[in-house]
């Protein structure tokens, strides 16, 4: 059924269609709508599960994870602030190892307040353990959730499916909702094996115990997840296959549009890839070799994919919306990090951008400059390059900042 | 007598467990643990009980079966069982009775905002408070249940706590849940006819367990039982109950026994003079009189109970 629906509706629906048993959220902005839309589907009849509604964040992961402990397919949703303060459960439910699926709305940390759209709160969460997508549009929101449970119930750890701020959130556009008989096919009911058993009074595997210290010590706990989080790239392509089969469409982790014959290379996650989809058909009609990488798996990093796509080209552009101050893109960090593995002396220039931070738009104009820029420069002027405009820079601060608005 | 024969023989807690010599607290899991039986699964924040059962192997259990337990972050409890309660019902196990153990720091100070959104959403299992006056697993630092006067590691002699100790029964028995109750383990008849009590009802069932704890207080293990009950004698913990928040049930009448009594033995309370003493005095002595005043006000309203007590 086609409809036209906002990217937390999209997430919603994504949702009820999982027939999760229990679903608990905090409202925050811009994801106030998932659990809004989500109650009057309890309400109406068409959740079967049990609607919660809980008094923080904190409480809304603990919730969910309690449920997962004894077994019951979950759903949570939040945003920026509400997942920071779900930090200590956000590590407990990795440990745990419980298939949680948490939709996070990408919006900036306060101060100052912002509520639009930034990917520094998720990607800061990065070190959790958690498994994270970023979505490019509505109907792949609506998609991923259902991916997210098909992949975390089978390496059993939870997962992040982020979207943007307002940018997809608010905007609504027309997204295919598949038939539940097909969803049931693809996802069949939740079977755990982490459960509490009543027959034996006890959990049937021990990470969902990490008081247990005898049987089960922190190291091993860790070890195995360091193992198993590299196997999930693998199970993140075999689920995109069979979703593909299902449904006649899918989204593989990383994403090459344009590539073939490219000599440089963006690199995006998030809404901004449809625009830059955009400028890089603009940019080949001018006759530049230009192709564009959606990253759209981001833990664990899907390495050895990404260094395949940035392989042999001449210049690679990381364009991040999220910062880590002093440091720069958080993905332009994992992506030199990914190519210098593969070889020491590597030694194709990756630009490095900052741009759209706090909701500024990522605009045509802007990623053709940036683009551009790269082609132009040689090597870049700085680590950091800053797409847009930046207000009352004072001169001294300026001198190693290239600015590009 | 009759009530001895609710008094189940079997030992769910196990030697060897890690508690202190003389630890009220571990008693308190001994006597709860007869008196729910071994179909329940304890979820517990960190504190002297998750130490005591679990490290350095689990030390309750049922015919050679470990009792369940799950851990959960510090200030997390409520929530945590809530959401495993309800998880266990929609994979259709009803029967296993779901028990958030929580010291006084998780319950009163850092799971508070939980705990009191629990009750307000009446969830339904047994949150069980032992309550120690202080963090003792952390070693002995204060919580807002730290009575005003007493030492601890971070409020050491001469800069003893100040401030008096929240008032946690009467703030939860305001949520108007279903059953609260104080208890203390110098009691053992009271405490099991209470947990049974807790056991036989739906939604938010508050167990509020003075349990006191020679290592903290400084004071000789064997005078734990006696410290109990003096507690309970001079009106510092009374026993009481309360039902939808407003029937009122006094248990104990207590005991002409000076204050001091309690007080001199414990290191905890050895710098107080005279005049800190009658501050504390009355302190208690208001409280009680306020207990009273509210248990006849409530269960003297019309369409309620009349109030009584309900002795010994
Ligand atoms: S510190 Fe106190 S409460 Fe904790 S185990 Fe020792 S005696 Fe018991």
């Amino acid at each position: 059924m086609l409809k036209v629906i906002t990217g937390n509706e999209a997430a919603a629906y994504g949702a009820l269609l999982c027939r999760p048993k229990i679903v608990c959220a905090y409202p925050i902005t811009p994801q106030s709508r998932i659990p809004e839309l989500l109650s009057e589907f309890h309400a109406e009849g068409l959740l079967k599960g049990e609607f919660i509604n809980v008094e923080s964040e904190m409480s809304a992961l603990s919730y969910v994870i309690g449920a997962a402990q004894a077994g019951a397919r979950v759903f949570t949703a939040t945003s920026s602030q509400g997942l920071a303060w779900m930090h200590e459960g956000l590590h407990w439910a990795v440990g745990a190892r419980l298939p949680i699926v948490l939709v996070n709305v990408n919006r900036p940390l306060a101060p100052p307040w912002n509520l639009t759209c930034e990917h520094t709160d998720s990607l800061s969460q990065r070190d959790t353990g958690w498994l994270q997508f970023y979505c490019e549009s509505n109907q792949e929101i609506l998609d991923t959730v259902i991916q997210a449970y098909k992949i975390a119930e089978s390496v059993t750890l939870p997962c992040m499916v982020c979207l943007d701020g307002v940018y997809l959130s608010y905007f609504a556009e027309s997204v295919d909702i598949p038939d539940q008989s097909k969803v049931d096919e693809y996802l069949p009911p939740f079977e755990t094996t982490l459960a509490y058993d009543n027959r034996f009074r006890m959990f049937r595997r021990t990470p969902a115990e990490p008081l247990d210290y005898e049987q089960y010590d922190y190291m091993t706990n860790r070890y195995q997840l360091h193992k198993l989080e590299n196997t999930c790239i693998d199970t993140a392509l075999h689920s995109n296959e069979e979703f593909k089969l299902h449904f006649g469409r899918g989204y593989d982790p990383v994403e090459e549009y344009k590539c073939e014959d490219a000599e440089v290379v963006v690199l995006m996650s998030g809404s901004a890839v449809g625009t830059c989809r955009y400028v890089i058909d603009m940019l080949r009609d001018d006759g530049y070799r230009v192709g564009l990488v959606k990253l759209k798996m981001f833990r664990p990093f899907p390495k050895e994919l990404v260094r395949k796509a940035l392989h042999g080209r001449e210049k690679i552009a990381v364009i991040d919306r999220d910062l880590s101050p002093g440091e720069g893109g958080i993905i332009y960090q994992e992506v030199k990090g990914a190519l210098n593995i593969n070889t020491r002396n590597h030694t194709t220039p990756v630009y490095g951008f900052i741009s759209g931070l706090g909701g500024a738009d990522i605009s045509v104009e802007l990623i053709k400059k940036a683009i551009l820029y790269m082609i132009k420069e040689d090597p870049p002027e700085d680590e950091v390059i800053w797409l847009g405009k930046i207000k009352n820079v004072r001169a001294d601060q300026d001198e190693n900042t290239i600015n590009i608005s | 007598m009759k009530i001895l024969s609710i008094f189940p023989e079997t030992e769910y807690l196990q030697s060897p467990h890690t508690a202190c010599t003389g630890c009220g607290l571990s008693v308190a899991i001994r006597y709860f643990l007869k008196a729910i039986g071994e179909k329940i699964v304890f979820v517990m924040p960190p504190g002297c009980a998750s130490v005591i059962v679990n490290i350095p192997k689990r030390a309750i259990s049922y015919k050679g079966q470990p009792i369940g337990l799950l851990a959960c972050p510090f200030g997390a409890a409520a929530t945590f069982a809530a959401g495993f309660k309800t998880g266990l019902t929609m994979v259709g196990d009803l029967e296993t009775v779901v028990v958030p153990w929580a010291g006084d720091g998780a319950t009163f100070d850092i799971g508070f905002g939980a705990v009191s959104a629990a009750a307000e959403r009446n969830e339904d299992f047994i949150y069980v408070c032992y309550d120690n006056e202080a963090y003792m697993n952390t070693g002995n630092q204060r919580s807002s249940a730290t009575p005003k006067g007493a030492t601890t590691y971070t409020n050491p002699f001469p800069v003893p706590k100040n401030e008096h100790k929240k008032d946690i029964m009467l703030i939860l028995a305001d949520h108007n849940i279903p059953y609260a109750a104080t208890m203390t383990i110098a009691y053992p008849r009271d405490f099991m006819r209470k947990v049974q009590k807790a056991k036989g009802m739906k939604g938010f069932r508050f167990l509020h367990m003075f349990t006191p704890c020679p290592t903290g207080w400084r004071f000789p293990t064997e005078w734990t039982m006696k410290l109990s009950r003096l507690a309970v004698q001079t009106k510092v913990f009374p026993l009481f109950e309360v039902e939808n928040g407003n029937r009122f049930i006094l248990n104990k009448e207590p005991a002409r026994i000076p204050l001091e009594e309690y007080l001199k033995v414990q290191g905890r309370f050895s710098h107080l003079n005279n005049q800190e003493i009658e501050e504390f005095k009355e302190k208690v002595e208001q409280r009680w009189e306020w207990l009273k005043w509210l248990g006849n006000y409530k269960n003297n309203r019309p369409e309620e109970h009349r109030g009584k007590y309900d002795g010994e």
